[in-house]
C-alpha cells in the first residue's frame, strides 16, 4: 500500500504545482490577495507531498519490498542498510524523486523565509518554481514512475551496481542535486524579475544567498564525485573531462560567474540585466546536464542505463524553460534600465573580467562536450573529444583570470588604482616568484606557472585580509575591532579564493609530478617508486558482507624500514556478478601513495599499478575550503534572509 | 559620451576574448578530436599507422593472452578483427565476448596499441560505440 500512497502523493503534488503555476500569477497581475496567498500554502503542500512520496519509496527500499519494480531492479536483501538507503537515489527513477524533493524543499523555503520580499515578487517566484516542478513531476509520473509494481514479485532484487556501493558516492547525488536544483531558485527569481520588469538592490540581495547555497552544494558535490572517481575507479586520476563530469562543471562555472555579478548588482546597481541572464543560463545548464546524463546521447564512463524516450522529454523541458526564459529576457530586459557607469579599472571591471572569462571557459567546455553530438547528427563521423582539447582551451583561458583574482578584491568600486593594488600585493608577488622558481629548479615550466599562480592567489587573499585589518600597522585592539567589523561576506570571499589557490596547487603538482608504475609481481618481488620500496607479500581471500575479495598485501618501505602496508582489493559481488577494484591509498596530505591490483596469472604474476600523487589531497581540501567560504558568506547579516524586514521595523516605530 | 565609449570598450574587449577563445577552441578541436572506427574499417585501411583513434567492438572469445603486465586480445565486429595490445589494468567488467572501446593507434605491424580501455560498467550498459561497430558490420545485436 505504501507504494500506492507515494504514487498518489506525487500525483497530488503535480495538481498543486499546476495550480501554483497559474493562479498566483493571475492574482499578482490583478492584485487579488487571496490568489496570491495561495502560493505559500501550495508550496508547503507540495513539499509535504514530495516528502511523503520519498518516504514511501525509502520504506520500500529499507524493507526490501521487491514488488516495487525500482526496488527489485536496484536493491537486494543482503545489501547493508546504508546502501539500501542510498540505493533510493542510485538509479534514474529514485534520483528524479530526490530531485523533486529538493526542488519542492527550495520552493517551501522561499515561501517560509521570503515573507520579507515584495509580495508580488515572492508570489511570482513561487509560480515559476511551480512551473519547473510541474515539468519534473509530469516527467516522473509519465515516463519514470518509481512506484510501478511488478507481478509476480521476484524472490530477491537484482542488486545495486557495486561501484555505487560506496560512502563517497552515496552522498554525492544529494549534494550535487542540492546545487543543481538550488540554481532553479535563482532562475525563478530572474524570470519573476523579468515579469515584474524590475531588478533592484533588494532583488540582488535575495538572489545571492540562494546562489551561494547552491554553489556550496555544487562545489562539495563535484569534489565528492571526483574523490570517488579517484579512489574507486582505480585510474589514479581525479578528473577525466568526461561528458557527465562536464555536465556538472558547466553549471558550476555559470554559478560562479553569477555569484560575482550579483555582488556588483547588489552593491553598485551595475551588471543587473547581465546577472538576470546568468541566473537563467546557470539553471539552463543544470537542465542540459540532466539531459546529457539521462538520455545516453554521449559516450561516458559514468553513463547509466538510459532510455531515449526520457531524453526527448527532458529536451522538451529544457527547450521550454530555456527558450521561454530567453524570449522573456529579450522582450523585457531593455525595461530593466542601464547600469551605473564605472571605469574599466575598478572592482566592477574586475568582476566583468571574471564573468567574461568564466562564461567563455564555460562555452568552450560546452563546445567540447556537444561537438561529438553535432558531428554525429550531421553524419560526419563518430568522434570523441578528450582531455587534450580541454587542456588546450580551458587552461589558457582561465590563466589570466587566476592572475586577476588576487588583484580584483584590492580595487575600489567605480574607480580603482591598479598600481596601488599591485604595490600592496608585493608579498604575494614575492611568494609567487619563489614558488615558480622552486618548480623551475625541477625543470617543470607548467608547474612553475601553476604553483606560481596558486601562491599569488593564496597570498593575495591573505594580504587582502591583512589590509582590511591594518595588520602590523594598527594596535592589536584596533585589529581585533576591525576583524569583528568586517562583513562575513568579505571573510567568505577571501576564504573561497584561498580554497581556489589550494585546488590550483593540488591540480598542478599532481599533473606535473605524478609517478606511475605498472608491473606484474610475484610474492616477494619489490618495486621502487618516488623513494619508496614496495614489496608484494601475496594475496589472501577475504569475505565481505555481500562480496568476496582478493586482498593483496604490499609493504611500503622507506630507507629499508617499514613505513606502511597497502591492501588494495579486487572484489567480486556475486549478486550483480561484477568485479570492482578497491584502491589502497596512503596519504600524508602532501602526497598519496596509491596502489591497485588486477588479475592474477599463474606465470606472469599479479598485475599491480602504483602511483605517487603529490598534493592530490589538496584538491579536495581546497574544495572544502571553497564551500566553507560560501557558507561563511551565507551567514553574513546583510544576506540573512529576513534581514531587510528586521531592519525596517525599528525605523518604522 | 564617455559612458558610451566605455561600453564600446567593454564590448570590444568581450568580443576579442570570445573571438580568441573561439579560434583557440576550434584549433584545439581539430588537433585533438579522435575519430571512431570499427575493425572492418581498420581492415579496409581507413586509418594510417600512428594516428590516434577509438576502436570499438567485441572482445573475441579465447583471444586474451597475458605476458607480464601486458595483455593482448582481438576486437571483432563479426566480419574483421584487430589485435590489441595494452599495458595496464583492464576495466573490472572487461570480459571475453563483451563490448569495449579502446583508445590508441596502430603500429607499423598493424597492431592496435591501446592507451585506454573502456568496458561497459554495469550489466545493462553497452558502450554506444561498441554497439555502433556491430551495427556497421551488419550485426544488429551481438551482446
Amino acid at each position: 500500500m505504501t507504494a500506492e500512497l507515494g504514487h498518489f502523493a506525487l500525483a497530488l503534488a503535480l495538481g498543486l504545482a499546476l495550480l501554483q503555476a497559474v493562479l498566483p500569477l493571475y492574482g499578482a497581475a490583478r492584485g487579488r490577495q487571496a490568489l496570491m496567498d495561495l502560493a505559500r500554502h501550495t508550496a508547503l503542500g507540495q513539499f509535504i507531498l514530495a516528502a511523503i512520496a520519498f518516504g514511501a519509496l525509502t520504506r520500500a527500499y529499507v524493507f526490501s519490498d521487491f514488488s516495487v519494480s525500482a526496488v527489485a531492479q536496484n536493491s537486494h536483501s543482503l545489501k547493508p542498510l546504508l546502501y539500501r538507503l542510498t540505493g533510493v537515489w542510485g538509479n534514474h527513477e529514485g534520483s528524479l524523486l530526490l530531485w523533486i524533493l529538493i526542488l519542492t524543499l527550495f520552493g517551501a523555503m522561499v515561501a517560509v523565509f521570503g515573507s520579507g520580499l515584495r509580495k508580488t515578487l515572492q508570489v511570482r517566484v513561487l509560480a515559476v518554481q511551480a512551473m519547473i516542478g510541474s515539468g519534473f513531476l509530469a516527467f516522473t509520473l509519465l515516463t519514470s514512475n518509481p512506484f510501478a509494481r511488478v507481478w509476480p514479485p521476484p524472490l530477491d532484487g537484482a542488486g545495486l551496481n557495486p561501484l555505487l556501493q560506496d560512502p563517497g558516492l552515496a552522498f554525492h547525488p544529494p549534494l550535487l542535486y542540492f546545487g543543481y536544483v538550488g540554481l532553479s531558485v535563482a532562475f525563478s527569481f530572474a524570470v519573476a524579475a523579468l515579469i515584474e520588469g524590475r531588478v533592484d538592490r533588494a532583488w540582488a540581495r535575495w538572489v545571492r544567498p540562494w546562489t551561494l547555497a547552491a554553489w556550496a552544494g555544487l562545489t562539495a558535490g563535484i569534489a565528492l564525485g571526483s574523490w570517488w572517481a579517484y579512489y574507486e575507479l582505480g585510474w589514479g586520476g581525479f578528473w577525466f573531462w568526461d561528458p557527465v563530469e562536464n555536465a556538472s562543471f558547466m553549471p558550476w562555472l555559470a554559478a560562479t560567474a553569477l555569484l560575482h555579478s550579483a555582488i556588483a548588482a547588489e552593491r553598485r546597481q551595475a551588471l543587473r540585466s547581465w546577472t538576470v541572464l546568468l541566473a537563467i543560463l546557470a539553471f539552463s545548464l543544470s537542465l542540459l546536464g540532466a539531459f546529457l546524463v539521462r538520455s545516453g546521447v554521449l559516450t561516458s564512463v559514468h553513463a547509466f542505463a538510459t532510455d531515449p524516450e526520457r531524453g526527448v522529454f527532458i529536451l522538451l523541458l529544457l527547450g521550454i524553460a530555456t527558450g521561454g526564459a530567453f524570449a522573456l529576457y529579450a522582450w523585457r530586459a531593455p525595461a530593466l534600465g542601464a547600469g551605473v557607469p564605472f571605469r574599466p579599472v575598478s572592482r566592477e571591471g574586475a568582476l566583468v573580467l571574471n564573468n567574461l572569462v568564466l562564461v567563455t571557459a564555460c562555452a568552450t567546455v560546452l563546445l567540447g562536450t556537444l561537438y561529438p553530438l553535432f558531428l554525429d547528427a550531421l553524419d560526419a563521423g563518430k568522434v570523441s573529444v578528450g582531455p587534450p582539447y580541454f587542456a588546450a582551451t580551458f587552461v589558457p583561458l582561465v590563466a589570466p583570470a587566476l592572475v586577476a583574482m588576487a588583484v580584483g578584491p584590492m580595487l575600489a568600486w567605480k574607480r580603482g588604482d591598479l598600481a596601488g593594488a599591485l604595490g600592496r600585493l608585493w608579498l604575494a608577488a614575492l611568494g609567487a616568484a619563489l614558488a615558480a622558481g622552486a618548480a623551475l629548479a625541477y625543470g617543470e615550466t607548467m608547474a612553475a606557472l601553476g604553483l606560481g599562480a596558486a601562491a599569488w592567489i593564496g597570498l593575495g587573499a591573505l594580504v587582502e585580509w591583512a589590509e582590511r585589518l591594518r595588520l602590523g600597522r594598527a594596535p592589536a585592539g584596533e585589529v581585533w575591532r576591525r576583524a569583528r567589523a568586517i562583513p562575513r561576506a568579505a571573510w567568505g570571499g577571501g576564504l573561497a579564493h584561498l580554497g581556489v589557490a589550494v585546488v590550483v596547487a593540488g591540480i598542478t603538482a599532481s599533473q606535473c609530478f605524478q609517478s606511475e608504475l605498472i608491473l606484474a609481481m610475484k610474492p616477494g618481488d619489490s618495486a621502487r617508486i618516488a623513494g619508496y620500496t614496495i614489496r608484494y607479500d601475496g594475496t589472501a581471500r577475504v569475505e565481505g558482507p555481500n562480496y568476496r575479495a582478493d586482498r593483496a598485501t604490499l609493504s611500503v618501505l622507506r630507507n629499508g624500514a617499514p613505513a606502511a602496508v597497502l591492501a588494495p582489493e579486487r572484489r567480486f559481488y556475486p549478486v550483480e556478478r561484477q568485479h570492482t577494484t578497491e584502491a589502497a591509498i596512503r596519504t600524508t596530505f602532501l602526497a598519496d601513495l596509491y596502489a591497485v591490483i588486477g588479475e592474477d596469472d599463474a606465470q606472469a604474476g599479479r598485475t599491480v599499478r602504483l602511483y605517487h600523487n603529490p598534493l592530490v589531497p589538496w584538491i579536495w581540501i581546497g574544495a572544502i575550503v571553497m564551500a566553507l567560504g560560501a557558507l561563511v558568506s551565507l551567514s553574513d547579516r546583510r544576506l540573512r534572509l529576513a534581514a531587510p524586514r528586521r531592519r525596517q521595523q525599528p525605523a518604522a516605530s | 559620451m564617455r559612458p558610451k565609449r566605455r561600453r564600446l570598450l567593454l564590448l570590444v574587449s568581450a568580443l576579442a576574448l570570445l573571438g580568441g577563445a573561439a579560434a583557440l577552441a576550434l584549433t584545439a578541436l581539430d588537433n585533438t578530436m579522435r575519430f571512431f572506427h570499427s575493425p572492418s574499417e581498420v581492415a579496409a585501411g581507413a586509418v594510417a599507422p600512428g594516428r590516434e583513434f577509438r576502436l570499438g567492438g567485441l572482445v573475441e572469445e579465447g583471444s586474451l593472452k597475458r605476458s607480464g603486465a601486458t595483455v593482448s586480445f582481438r576486437v571483432v565486429d563479426g566480419v574483421h578483427s584487430v589485435t590489441v595490445r595494452y599495458t595496464g589494468l583492464l576495466p573490472d567488467l572487461f570480459r571475453e565476448g563483451q563490448g569495449i572501446v579502446a583508445m590508441g593507434a596502430l603500429d607499423s605491424g598493424r597492431t592496435f596499441r591501446a592507451t585506454q580501455i573502456l568496458a561497459k560498467h554495469d550489466e545493462t550498459y553497452m558502450p554506444p560505440e561498441a554497439a555502433e561497430a556491430l551495427r556497421r558490420a551488419g550485426k544488429a545485436d551481438g551482446s
